[in-house]
């Protein structure tokens, strides 16, 4: 299952993320593989905002559709 | 600024302090507080691009854009990187309710060696949260001190000022340890770190291969914040307050795009009717009506009105006349207006939210959401918002931008002379107005979007809490603004007049106007003398536009006017940073493409309100402009109800 498949209060965990860029950047907000995280909310066909603590990220479809999670 | 001229400002003896954090954690607010000079502050992150430097006693402050880590990722953090590397002591920030997301930064200084104290910020906002942190155990963990303080109402300042000088190395944790013991640059152990991640740049300076660590130490370091944070945190827990459910609702098309229509309506009752309207009436009447008579009738005293000093002093463009009462009367007045209510914008947090409503809708245009943020800052001065799109992730988004920027987007002193100019007008002019630049932008933006080559990167972007803006930060923003724009306008303002005055008494404006002849009366079908309005909308759009007040012209040649000026490059200020930023060749090409679309499209829609003024269809114009401005909100609200798979 992949990040954009995910509904609004759901929590996941983070299994893999392909993209290099995005990988180095979101460990440093706090995620890596293995996350835990919150769907705080979806935009309709839009970003998708996640959170974990107090921090709030939110991240466009197409990068979603390519991080890929399972229920947790 | 670059590091030689930080090199010469060093008293001997002198020390540099330099301030990093994460992104909007208030590092600007300490750069305030311990220089007492001013550098903006804002609620996005990405506020400080370039570093600022100011004295503290005989150490000197070094303020850094704020990054999440240090390596060469983008520009901020190479910038960041350099001036840390140079760094006798770091005053890290981190926010007191983002510990997780900034002690990575905080464990990085560490790692690396550097001297340093921790400013435990915005622990009041953390206290609201319901987090109460352990500040003297943290500074247990780390082995640096660490100093809780409220910066923006000045909480805890004077203790950090008398930390600065206890600042320490911290705990290096022993997997770290020992992969730093392999390698000895000989640049020395800051660098050292740096290569072990593989920092390609610092690893070429030191001659040697850039390391592979960076996944096994950026994990490692993951894991150790985690395990700190979950230490120092105490978390009380409280339900979700207002703010937070109000930035959901920001975030829902449903009620989302409802806010945004209301903000921006609140913001044109503020701007386009209390500014434009009824402060402007005040000034400019007090301008007209009690300076000009006095400043003429004491020159007359010594200098003739009709000598060539005296049409340059008092005449119809005169520098102590028609300049200052644009300039103070009518300029200011608007500029403080529309500074007053982006600094609000800035301060609340709303600005990411935006980013993340609209993304949908600027994929469309080879952009991500956080495009939005200098689309919209270009509304206050487009100059300033090209330089805040080095924020986008490529090239290609950062040509986008700046292409539409210097387009469509009037800046604040011409969208306050222009709301000055269609108030004055039959309504249908405003709307035709806005369906017209909203439509150019529309075209380009997809026409740039489609067939521009490169990737647009996917939206990542924080949202940061919701703030309710405090009035000191907004007024001083305000003042602070406002007055650069003066500084740096007075002078341009008053050069393009004296320039357009010496031009009329050498007759030479004559000739200008007869050059422009095809261009002004044949293909738009405006008065010779609106060559003077596009010289002068050359040197500042504004200026350009206040002009039209002026010229007598019927009411479909003003509009003409108005949208053509809209559509031209803005000001020579932004030509100048078009080139610094895009290069001389693309920005002549972007100069001259605008240009060229701008009187293109001006003499198209001449003929095109020709005709249907001829035919008496103006109102029915405006009222299929209402109903086009209707199907294209519920097309795009559709679109954004319909998830399209195949979108990337």
């Amino acid at each position: 299952m992949t990040l954009d498949q995910v509904r609004k209060g759901q929590v996941v965990r983070i299994t893999g993320m392909p993209n290099e860029m995005f990988r180095v950047h979101a460990i440093r907000f706090g995620i890596s593989e293995g996350s835990v995280v919150i769907c705080r909310q979806i935009v309709p066909a839009g970003p998708v905002v996640v959170s974990w603590n107090k921090q709030e990220i939110a991240i466009g479809r197409s990068l979603a559709r390519i991080i890929s999670v399972e229920p947790y | 600024m670059s590091n030689d001229s930080v090199e010469a400002r060093i008293p001997s003896g002198g020390k540099k302090i330099v301030l990093a954090g994460n992104p909007n954690v208030g590092k600007s607010v300490f750069f305030n507080a311990l220089t007492r000079l001013y550098v903006d502050v804002s609620n996005y992150p990405g506020t400080t691009l370039d570093m600022a430097c100011g004295r503290f006693g005989s150490d000197v402050v070094i303020d850094t854009p704020g990054v999440y880590g240090f390596s060469s990722l983008n520009k901020e953090e190479v910038i960041a990187r350099d001036i840390i590397l140079e760094a006798d002591v770091v005053v890290n920030i981190v926010d007191a309710v983002h510990l997780e997301r900034d002690l990575f930064l905080t464990l990085q200084l560490i790692d690396m060696g550097m001297p340093m104290v921790v400013a435990l910020n915005m622990v009041d906002d953390a206290a609201r949260e319901g987090l109460k942190v352990r500040s003297y155990l943290l500074e247990k963990l780390l082995g640096v001190p660490v100093v809780p303080t409220v910066a923006v109402s000045g909480r805890g300042i004077e203790e950090l000022k008398r930390k600065i000088y206890f600042a320490r190395p911290g705990h290096v944790e022993s997997f770290t340890r020992e992969k730093l013991s392999q390698i000895h640059p000989p640049a020395g152990r800051r660098e050292a770190l740096l290569i072990l991640e593989g920092d390609p740049v610092i690893s070429k300076r030191s001659g040697m291969r850039p390391g592979t660590e960076r996944d096994a130490l950026y994990r490692v370091r993951r894991e150790r914040v985690n395990q700190i944070a979950a230490r120092v945190i105490n978390n009380t827990g409280r339900g979700t307050s207002f703010a937070t459910r109000l930035g959901r609702w920001m975030l829902l098309p449903a009620t989302g795009f409802p806010l945004l229509v209301l903000v921006l309506w609140g913001i044109y009752e503020i701007v386009g009717v209390f500014f434009a309207q009824f402060v402007i009436d005040h000034t400019l009447g007090l301008m007209e009506g009690h300076y000009e008579p006095a400043v003429r009738s004491l020159i007359d005293v010594f200098i003739l009105p009709r000598s060539v000093a005296g049409t340059i002093l008092t005449g119809r463009f005169g520098l102590l006349t028609l300049t200052v009462t644009y300039m103070f009367g009518l300029l200011l007045p608007l500029v403080l207006g529309i500074f007053l209510v982006v600094s609000v914008l800035e301060d609340s947090g709303y600005l990411p939210r935006i980013a993340t409503l609209v993304d949908r809708v600027l994929i469309g245009f080879g952009l991500n959401g956080q495009a939005i943020i200098p689309l919209i800052l270009g509304f206050g001065c487009v100059t300033m918002s090209l330089i805040t799109t080095r924020m986008l992730g490529t090239q290609r988004e950062r040509r986008i931008a700046t292409f539409l920027l210097v387009l469509g987007i009037p800046c604040s002193a011409q969208t306050a002379i222009v709301t000055a100019v269609l108030v004055g007008m039959d309504p249908a002019y405003a709307f035709l107005y806005l369906l017209f630049i909203c439509s150019m932008l529309v075209i380009a933006g997809t026409f740039l979007g489609r067939f521009l080559p490169g990737w647009t990167s996917p939206l990542l972007i924080e949202l940061p809490p919701l703030r309710l803006p405090r009035p000191k930060n907004v007024l001083k923003k305000t003042w602070f603004k406002s007055w650069n724009f003066v500084r740096e306008a007075f002078p341009i303002f008053a050069g393009g007049m004296l320039l357009l005055s010496v031009l009329e008494v050498s007759g030479l404006l004559d000739g200008i106007r007869s050059f422009l002849i095809p261009v002004t009366v044949n293909w738009l079908h405006l008065p010779p003398e609106m060559a003077d309005v596009f010289i002068m909308g050359f040197i500042r759009k504004e200026f350009g536009a206040a002009f039209i007040l002026n010229v007598p012209m019927l009411a479909l040649q003003k509009f003409v006017a108005l949208v053509t000026l809209t559509l031209t490059v803005p000001c020579i200020a932004s030509t100048m940073i078009v080139f610094k930023e895009r290069g001389w060749w693309e920005g002549l090409l972007i100069w001259f493409s605008v240009y060229g679309l701008a009187f293109f499209a001006g003499g198209v829609l001449t003929r095109l309100m020709e005709a249907f003024n001829a035919a008496g269809f103006l109102r029915l114009l405006a009222l299929s402009t209402v109903v086009v401005f209707f199907l294209a909100a519920a097309l795009i609200v559709f679109r954004l109800l319909m998830p399209d798979k195949k979108a990337v």
